[in-house]
């Protein structure tokens, strides 16, 4: 697992289960990963493999029941903060740590000015008056780029992408330490997401905040992180730098991944998906998770879990097949 | 960075329009509930400006003039004690109109609230909340408010009460479903996520975004808590004579209602005037509130 260091973040052997009618589902398996101050940590994988999970478990609104956290730590600057009352809690939700939610179109309140809504929030922490909060909030609209004078306006009056600004301003109101992005442009489109990311790119440089960047496009990931790690069926399945990610992919599934990515300089009839589905997080394979739909599975990879294991400095990887090889 | 055609693309026109504004247009094109709406303003006036408005004191009595049919002196005749009854309903609409609004703040004020609390905790509290909600729905609501004010006696307060209490499942209901219907849009998720407390959260987000269908619900429920207050009345629970009631003002006119009808007839058009005000506003309401269940 992850040392102790001085990490901003560290996340040590999460484990989130959700109960549903009964059976249980594993939603986060152990996951363990560190953010340095400053830095962008990106979360990648398929649509239920556990990453808005994470986040959310980071922030403590895992909405319980039916979810809980059933095991691990979560260290922001050294203290667990899944240890926390909800006293202390609410001192770290917007203020230390805020969320970019995913779907801008239900992400803010439909009756409520937008400026208000930003002004908000700045009044939860702050001690300002109505005037106070309000200016604050006008600046940020400005810097999102959105003209103060929108201030009175509801959402319903802004499109998608100036939607996502709003949101992308209140999260940042309070100045955090850390955002959580949770696919921050998904709902958006493409020269829209463009934008957006190149505006969390600057405000985060400007601000100084470190990220996390949940997202299951590897464009965005390669834009905008430091460091990644790929999320499969709850579990890490291979960690690093991102260049180390990018250019030396290890494991089968990231390297299915980015097999299955159009690319603009080769000429090819098809894209090659990895065969099959995510498994039932209900009812996951026993060994490696990934061996049902894995072209280097054999016996072995279907009896005992797999460890992460470091295949070169700050490399990890969940494959005994990959450890074999470089061996 | 930002594109200014984006900005240029938002229709100007809109800025200013809040949801209110749009909701009164909507209802402004409405001619039923427009009727409904002048109709529940007049009643509304003549409740404010009633000495105004009335040509004689209402518990005037005239012994000289009993029963007499409408006439230009009184347009709507006179009572078995010569009282004017033009001047009397006039008066009523007072009593009628503030048990209608009162009862309904009253019931939709905890209704409200109940469901809210049911609809955004769900699970124990849903439970226990909507559990007392049936055991009162499953008294019948004339019988239960019969009930009350036997308990309570009669008066002014006592019967608000007991009409209010009957009508706290409508407001719980709606606003329960309605909560449930936004209970897991991120917007609230999002309120947790910048630390709003949870007052915070059901006060500012989950009831103003809940509210349109129990507003609706309140208009029409105001013709029937008034309907009901003169069925009270008309069975001699509530407002007692001679406070100028308009159920009691039927009770008091039915035995003579085939030698004298208008005694009877006046308040009872009253009653159903306002009832039928109400509703209209009511539906216009609903539609304006949510044109997408006009088809």
């Amino acid at each position: 697992m992850i040392e102790e260091g001085t990490s901003f973040l560290t996340v040590n052997d999460l484990v989130v289960e959700y109960t549903s009618e009964g059976s249980v589902i594993h939603a986060v398996n152990g996951v363990s990963f560190s953010l340095e101050r400053g830095k962008t940590f990106g979360l990648v994988g398929e649509t239920g493999a556990g990453k808005t999970s994470i986040a959310k478990a980071i922030l403590r609104i895992l909405p319980d029941p039916p979810a809980k956290i059933r095991r691990g730590q979560i260290l922001l600057e050294g203290e667990d903060i899944l240890k926390l009352d909800e006293k202390a809690m609410r001192k770290i939700r917007g203020r230390k740590v805020s969320m970019i939610f995913q779907d801008p179109m239900t992400a803010l309140n439909p009756i409520m000015k937008v400026g208000k809504q930003i002004a908000e929030v700045i009044k939860l922490h702050n001690k300002a008056t109505n005037k106070q909060a309000e200016a604050e909030a006008a600046q940020m609209l400005e810097l999102v780029g959105i003209p103060a004078d929108r201030f009175n306006e509801f959402p319903h009056q802004f499109s998608g992408g100036m939607k996502q600004r709003v949101i992308i301003a209140m999260a940042l109101a309070c100045n955090p330490e850390l955002l959580l992005a949770d696919e921050p442009t998904t709902a958006l489109d493409v020269t829209i997401q463009a934008q957006v990311l190149e505006m969390i790119n600057k405000l985060k440089r400007e601000l100084d905040t470190s990220m996390i960047m949940i997202s299951h496009n590897l464009g965005v990931v390669a834009e905008i992180c430091d460091d990644l790690a790929v999320i499969y069926a709850g579990e890490v399945v291979e960690r690093g730098s991102k260049e180390a990610i990018f250019d030396r992919a290890s494991h089968p599934y990231t390297q299915g991944l980015f097999a299955a990515v159009p690319t603009l300089d080769e000429e090819k009839e098809r894209l090659a998906p990895i065969s099959g589905l995510p498994p039932d997080p209900s009812n996951l394979p026993i060994g490696c998770h990934f061996h049902p739909r894995c072209p280097l599975a054999d016996e072995q990879c279907k009896i005992e879990k797999i460890e992460l294991r470091e295949i070169e400095s700050g490399h990890y990887c969940r494959c005994i097949k990959v450890a074999a090889m470089e061996n | 960075m930002l594109n200014s055609t984006e900005i240029a693309a938002t229709p100007r026109t809109s800025k200013k329009q809040s949801q209110l504004t749009v909701v009164l247009r909507r209802l402004s094109k409405n001619p039923s509930a427009m009727i409904g709406l002048v109709v529940v303003v007049v009643l509304v006036l003549m409740a404010i400006f009633a000495p105004l408005i009335a040509p004689f004191p209402y518990d005037k009595q005239n012994l000289l003039s009993t029963r007499k049919a409408p006439s230009s002196e009184h347009i709507m005749g006179t009572d078995e004690l010569g009282r004017d009854i033009f001047s009397r309903i006039v008066y009523g609409s007072r009593y009628s109109l503030s048990i209608g609004f009162l009862a309904v703040l009253f019931s939709n004020f905890i209704g409200m609230t109940l469901g809210a609390l049911a609809g955004y905790f769900g699970g124990l509290v849903d439970d226990i909340i909507m559990r007392l909600i049936d055991i009162i729905q499953s008294i019948p609501g004339i019988l239960l408010a019969i009930a009350i004010s036997v308990v309570l006696g009669p008066g002014f307060i006592n019967t608000l009460l007991a009409l209010g209490f009957g009508a706290i499942t409508m407001a719980c209901r709606l606003m329960r479903a309605s909560v449930l219907g936004i209970r897991h849009q991120e917007f609230l998720e999002a309120a947790v996520s910048n630390n709003a407390s949870t007052f915070r959260i059901i006060t500012k987000h989950v009831i103003p975004n809940s509210f349109a269908p129990v507003l609706v619900g309140a208009t029409m429920s105001i013709g029937n808590v008034i309907m009901s207050a003169a069925m009270l009345s008309f069975i001699g629970l509530g407002i007692q004579p001679p406070t100028p009631e308009w159920g009691a003002m039927i009770s008091g006119g039915r035995a003579l209602i085939r030698s004298c009808p208008w005694m009877v007839t006046f308040p009872g058009i009253f009653i159903m005037l306002t009832v039928l005000a109400f509703n209209m506003l009511g539906d216009g309401l609903r539609d304006a509130l949510d044109p997408k269940l006009k088809k």
